[in-house]
């Protein structure tokens, strides 16, 4: 089985990919996470997590184009220069 | 030499020994992860050697490395359990379980001894010993229904048994399920040709330049 690692670096901050170890239980993937990943005092937590447990979302219909949805969908760079022309405040 | 210092050495030998046994698996263990998991216990037990030798050596006038490297095979008072040169992972895992439960009576009896120097070093290394035991625990676990792992454990008892005290001995047996009177112990005092073998591997680099400081 593969676990997926995430590790907690301090107290309240959020836990984030480390990386995976292929354990056949729980209790091994919990011993060996604990050698790999926090042996030198880098985790305050570890979440270990079967791969199969992750539900994967990987496809995203877009079949109108609905460009205006998306961040990327506007150049506001030009804009904010015009208006910036406008207030006088160009940046040097 | 002292009984307190003897003590010691046994204590050492016995860390020294097996830690070195231990990491012959590194770059070999079954799975990479285990592989880390392993050499890094071996690396602990020799760590704790390092320790249990520094306060031999304060009471003997000497250092560390001089009490690990520089005595001759037969001045080691390891147990027989630790130098066998195990071929196998499942008699590897066996040693590591028994060894494990055998260091556990001791500790506990070290730390409540008279000797608070050592009472104190006992208790930093069983906060080690506390990942040892979960891996060990954890294959044992996973193995105790394999044929292999069970004639290994029968193997090993009887050397397992001299790495505790006479007296600690029925303690050891009812921790593993196993049972004192079938079994004939395999005293310390006497050593397999291995740990001549295991000595002279070990101590190479040191004898190419005696004297060396490095």
């Amino acid at each position: 089985m593969v676990f997926e690692v995430f590790r907690q670096e301090k107290k309240g901050q959020p836990f984030t990919h480390a990386g995976s170890v292929v354990a056949p239980d729980a209790a091994f993937a919990d011993a060996w996470a604990r050698e790999q990943y926090g042996r030198r005092g880098e985790s305050e937590a570890l979440w270990l997590v079967p791969r199969d447990a992750v539900h994967q979302v990987t496809e995203w219909a877009d079949e109108f184009d609905l460009k205006y949805r998306r961040v990327d969908g506007y150049s506001i760079k030009e804009r904010l220069r015009i208006a910036r022309e406008r207030a006088g405040t160009t940046p040097a | 030499m002292s009984a307190r210092a003897q003590r010691l050495l046994e204590l050492a030998d016995d860390e020294l020994i097996l830690g070195w046994r231990d990491s012959e698996w590194t770059g070999i263990a079954p799975t990479l992860e285990e592989d880390v998991a392993f050499s890094s216990i071996a690396q602990n037990e020799i760590g704790h050697a390092r320790a249990l030798y520094e306060l031999a050596a304060t009471e003997l006038g000497t250092d560390a490395d001089a009490l690990a490297f520089d005595r001759q095979p037969d001045e080691y008072r390891c147990a027989q359990l630790v130098e066998l040169r195990l071929m196998d992972w499942a008699h590897t895992i066996a040693r590591r379980y028994l060894y494990e439960e055998a260091d556990r009576v001791r500790l506990e009896a070290l730390k409540a001894g008279d000797d608070a120097e050592l009472a104190g070093l006992a208790a930093k290394i069983d906060r080690e010993e506390t990942y040892h035991r979960l891996h060990a625990e954890m294959w044992a676990g996973r193995l105790r229904d394999e044929p292999r792992f069970r004639s290994a454990i029968e193997e090993l008892w009887p050397y397992a048994l001299a790495v505790v005290d006479e007296g600690q001995r029925a303690e050891l047996a009812r921790r593993t399920g196993l049972s004192v009177d079938s079994t004939q112990t395999v005293q310390r005092g006497q050593h397999t040709p291995e740990l001549a073998e295991l000595w002279n591997e070990m101590t190479e680099v040191r004898r190419s330049a005696p004297g060396a400081t490095w």
